[in-house]
């Protein structure tokens, strides 16, 4: 009996190929866009917490020499003197043709228990320990990266072996081995704290005068900056599945329906009604694990082909390395069926509570699947209201990034549950004003259509508003940055020291030269709280007449050059609640008023500029090694570079022009906004396939609708006409109802989401110009979801309109 | 008997209040016998037929098919009679539009596990439809389908067959064909038949007809054997 009425639920797919594939499309194009997301997210994490393990270096206190090297007799005088300490060197060298490697040398026998990466394989069985410390020695990468060099790597390096506990992008290996890497003999850039000491161990000024001890950055300080970041992302992923649901909601509600004559002769002949139900849910469930399946491959497809830009983007905004290689996770994998089989199951639970109600002497022929009454639409309007409204007062009653979110949910739903009430009273409207018998019949049949359409309408909207409104944001993001850059990087060259003497040459140099010399030194330390840099800076006209101030108090740039106030990010002043007048925490007893508040874009940390003496003289190891250089006038920025690479030890890469910095920080940026530009366009896509599958299922219900009208004298070819432009029209309607709403997404990403996620907040700029082009490819989208059907109806034989008169008998 | 209905009735509630269908219906069918039940649009016929396919369930009264008390039938119980002693035809076919002709006219019978291929070959071939029986209910004619529908209903050998309304959609001459050849494969099969129809025509091919009005039986043919017995 299972098997028997099993085939015949199955038969309709059978017979409707074109719906099955429509049905496994939607469901897997919306899985396959939420496991690209995960599978973007889990690989991310899992580079966090690779790189958490990261030998621990962040996280311990460390001596370093301001400005300078450490020697190895410091760490020889500082263990012969008790204290624990273990050293690091660490820099990056060019291989190949590929990307530059990051070489860490530690030293495997006095490293801190726990700081090596976990999990690392190291030495073989049976392996002399000594094999690490003797030349040519043994380094430990990542796969990939282990394979590259095996290539690659030039003589006298050692032996590369991959191990898949070290971070992507990086060698591990012993310090001696290392510094042959590095060509940096004798040299230590750090010297780890051990975190249990001896207590009878003599002072450090004692025992190394010269060293400075620098705090361990917090643990887990990457996840928690990258955590907006990937919130974005799944919120995306989330709107894409949702957009993906409309359509199979669509799908299976029409399968149900239009197998209602078939659920009611299989109860008549006697199928229990539970068997029934056990075998549609079966059918979903198979359903869903097919789609799901193919949805899990296409993610991964897509995040592969993503990760290289979200990789740019966390190492661009956060300095988080992730790897640009999707690895396998069987856990978003499972995450994604489990979603698809979610989905599909609250896609398909109305249509199935109806089969389990449905009265077995129930009217055979399909209940009006198009049909839905006035009242139900102003219900589903009135549920659409209290959600913009409960979205609305989401900021207002709460804070966070989950209000901002709340917000932007209300918005999308509440409006998508809007627009059938909205689009019929349009129609109406239309119907109303129209004379000819042509166009009033064509008003009220497009109405008509409405109920079966809306669902892709409503779809259509989703996208369209998530379209506008990231579009309008990134614009807007775009607009401000460039501006931003312009009074950012005013100095025509920067300039990094690596030592004291060439800090002294670059000084010397822009003397002689007459060129404006602006230095800038930065320390780590705890903002009002939270960790956070102050970077000091010495006085230049150049600051007062480009440092792009959002807010500030009289005499601004006096008082900071005085050392009597200080400026603060907009990141800093917005999570502290800060304003021009307020005192700010600089560190252990050190505080300062707020002389002005600047824009910080891609700063995720806070941030506070003090004058340089101020800040030397709370900070010794506060040594300038960053220099800004002004070219004098009648010399251009690359004379100027020429000059100071031939008249000072720096080298080329030490010296990097202003139109060089804004490329890269442009480019970091378009990559920033490459993913979810890429996610909009699939979701765009997604929404143009549940177009075109309700019109392709609607068309298969329109003949008796259209068989009347053709019998009163519209040709064949003149219908199809008409159902294109009626898609159209749809389509044009919908974008009008989408363009407010996206300026409300766009208003709440800039005006909440921004400010909550970064820490800052935008202006919003207007582009006309790309409402036009996406109200174009909107109407061309529906044009060419309505060309299938509109030819299939100007090519039905005359036969099957009379078909249409001789069942009404 | 394979029918035996007492004092069967049923009422529909409206917007002007209770609306009684049947009044207290009593009838008998036994094995081999044709029985039509005829009367006016909305006399109650049709429902009759739904109580006594146990299609719905009587407010009060008594029916027993092919043994079984309907009343002390779950819905599980009255799908397992539907499928196994009883045969239907209504007047829209409803034969299952994604399975050919040849699946339909088999389908009960699969689903009750009573599937004879060479009983629905012999079937498919004197209803004349063995060479359209790798078509699709779309495109067949009525006259086809309802033969399929016949089919259907015979290729499980029921003990009782019901048809609602059978040659409602047909014309004439199709009408007088399709109930000739039901008639004639019923009575091979020794099945009883309850026929639902308003056609004169048709009542009189049976062998007892009964006639309802009002929601009640009343005096109906020669041999009617009804209420009164």
């Amino acid at each position: 009996m299972t098997r028997t009425a099993l085939a015949a639920l199955l038969s309709h797919w059978r017979r409707r190929p074109g719906q099955l594939a429509t049905l496994l499309m939607g469901l897997a194009l919306a899985t396959a866009l939420w496991s690209a997301v995960q599978a973007i997210n889990a690989e991310a994490r899992a580079s966090y917490d690779r790189a958490a393990g990261e030998l621990g270096l962040s996280g311990l206190d460390a001596l370093v020499r301001p400005g300078e090297p450490l020697a190895v007799v410091d760490f020889v005088a500082l263990r012969r003197a008790g204290w624990l300490v273990s050293p690091v060197l660490e820099g990056r060298v060019a291989v190949g043709a590929g990307p530059p490697v990051s070489v860490l040398g530690v030293d495997f026998l006095s490293a801190p228990p726990g700081a090596l990466p976990a999990g690392l394989a190291g030495l073989g069985e049976g392996e002399e320990p000594a094999l690490l410390f003797t030349a040519p020695g043994v380094a430990f990468a990542a796969p990939a990266l282990a394979e590259r060099l095996r290539q690659a790597a030039p003589a006298g390096w050692p032996e590369i072996r991959a191990d898949a506990a070290v971070p992507p992008g990086q060698v591990l290996t012993d310090i001696g081995a290392a510094e042959r890497m590095l060509a940096r003999p004798g040299e230590i850039d750090r010297l780890l704290i051990l975190p249990d000491q001896p207590r009878a161990r003599p002072p450090l000024a004692e025992v190394a005068p010269g060293l400075v001890r620098e705090a361990g950055r917090e643990q887990g300080e990457i996840a928690r900056l990258t955590s907006s970041f990937h919130l974005n992302l799944t919120a995306f992923g989330l709107l894409s599945f949702a957009v993906g649901l409309f359509i199979v909601h669509g799908a299976i509600g029409l399968a149900v329906e239009q197998r209602r004559g078939t659920v009611r002769t299989l109860r008549a002949l006697g199928l229990p009604t539970a068997r029934l139900v056990a075998l549609l849910l079966a059918e979903v469930v198979v359903l869903a694990l097919v789609a799901g399946a193919a949805g899990v491959a296409l993610g991964y497809v897509i995040a592969a082909a993503l990760l290289p830009d979200v990789a740019a983007t966390l190492r661009g905004l956060y300095g988080a390395s992730v790897p640009g290689v999707l690895s396998f996770d069987p856990g978003w994998a499972a995450a994604g069926l489990a979603m698809a089989l979610a989905g599909a199951l609250v896609a398909a639970g109305q249509g199935l509570w109806r089969v389990a109600r449905l009265p077995v002497l129930e009217a055979a022929r399909p209940r009006a699947w198009a049909t839905v009454s006035g009242r139900a639409l102003r219900r589903q309007a009135g549920a659409g209201a209290v959600l913009l409204v409960a979205g609305i007062a989401a900021p207002l009653v709460a804070g966070g990034l989950g209000a901002g979110f709340a917000l932007l949910a209300g918005l999308l739903l509440g409006a998508a549950l809007t627009l059938p009430l909205a689009l019929s009273a349009a129609l109406a409207l239309g119907a109303a004003r129209a004379r000819r018998p042509l166009t009033q019949w064509f008003w009220a049949d497009t109405r008509q259509q409405l109920p079966g359409l809306s669902l892709a309408l409503m779809a259509l909207m989703l996208a369209l508003a998530a379209n506008i409104g990231v579009s309008t944001m990134v614009g807007s993001f775009r607009l401000t940055f460039t501006g931003w850059l312009d009074q950012r990087l005013a100095a025509d060259l920067y300039a990094r020291a690596g030592s004291g003497a060439e800090a002294e040459a670059i000084r010397g140099f822009a003397e002689a030269r007459g060129a404006g010399l602006l230095p800038t030194a930065e320390v780590e330390a705890r903002l009002d709280g939270a960790p956070g840099t102050i970077r000091g800076i010495t006085d230049h006209p150049l600051y007062a007449r480009s440092w792009p101030l959002l807010s500030s108090a009289p005499e601004v740039w006096t008082r900071v050059a005085r050392g009597e106030a200080a400026l603060v990010n907009e990141q800093l002043a917005r999570r502290a609640g800060l304003a021009p007048g307020d005192p700010v925490g600089l560190g252990p007893g050190w505080a300062l008023p707020i002389a002005g508040i600047y824009s910080d874009y891609g700063n995720p940390r806070g941030e506070a500029m003090v004058a340089l003496p101020a800040l030397q003289a709370r900070f010794p190891q506060a040594v300038a090694r960053d220099f800004g250089l002004v070219a004098p006038a009648g010399t251009g920025a690359d004379a100027l570079r020429a000059a100071l690479v031939a008249e000072t030890p720096l080298t080329e890469g030490a010296v990097i022009d202003q139109a060089h910095v804004k490329q890269i920080s442009l480019a970091v940026f378009e990559r920033t906004f490459a993913v979810t530009g890429a996610l909009n366009v699939l979701t765009l896509a997604v929404a143009g396939v549940a177009m075109l599958t309700a019109l392709l299922t609607l068309a298969t219900m329109r003949l008796p609708q259209l068989a009347p009208v053709w019998a009163l004298g519209l040709t064949r070819a003149r219908l199809g006409r008409l159902d294109m432009a009626r898609s159209s029209l749809l389509a044009a309607l919908t974008f009008a109802a989408a363009l407010p709403l996206g300026l409300a997404v766009a208003w709440a990403l800039l005006a909440v989401v921004n400010v909550e996620a970064f820490g800052w907040r935008l202006p919003m700029h207007l582009f006309p110009r790309d409402w036009a082009v996406l109200l174009a490819l909107s109407v061309a989208a529906a044009l060419l979801a309505a060309l299938v059907p509109a030819r299939r109806l100007a090519r039905t034989p005359p036969a099957a309109f009379l078909k249409v008169f001789a069942d009404e008998r | 008997m394979l029918i035996a209905a007492r004092d069967v009735t049923k009422t529909y509630p409206t917007a002007d209040g209770p609306l009684t269908v049947l009044g207290g219906v009593s009838l008998t069918l036994d094995r081999g016998e044709t029985l039509a039940l005829t009367g006016e649009s909305g006399s109650g016929k049709s429902t009759l037929l739904h109580l006594l396919a146990a299609l719905d369930t009587a407010d009060a009264g008594e029916i027993e098919v092919a043994g079984a008390a309907l009343s002390g039938l779950s819905d599980a119980g009255r799908a397992a009679l539907r499928r196994e002693k009883i045969g239907l035809i209504f007047q829209q076919f409803n034969l299952i539009p994604s399975l050919d002709a040849g699946a339909n006219l088999a389908f009960q019978a699969r689903l009750a596990g009573r599937h004879d291929p060479d009983w629905c070959a012999t079937l498919a071939g004197r209803l004349g439809l063995t060479d359209v029986l790798s078509r699709y209910p779309e495109q067949l004619s009525g006259g086809q389908q309802q033969r399929v529908a016949i089919g259907r209903a015979l290729a499980a050998r029921p003990q009782v067959l019901m048809a609602d309304e059978p040659t409602g959609n047909l014309d004439e001459a199709s009408s007088d064909r399709v109930a000739a050849l039901m008639l004639e494969l019923v009575a091979e099969t020794g099945a009883g038949l309850l026929l639902v129809t308003h056609s004169e025509r048709l009542a009189a091919r049976a062998g007892r007809r009964l006639h309802l009005s009002g929601g009640r039986l009343a005096g109906a043919g020669t041999h009617a054997r009804g209420a009164a017995e």
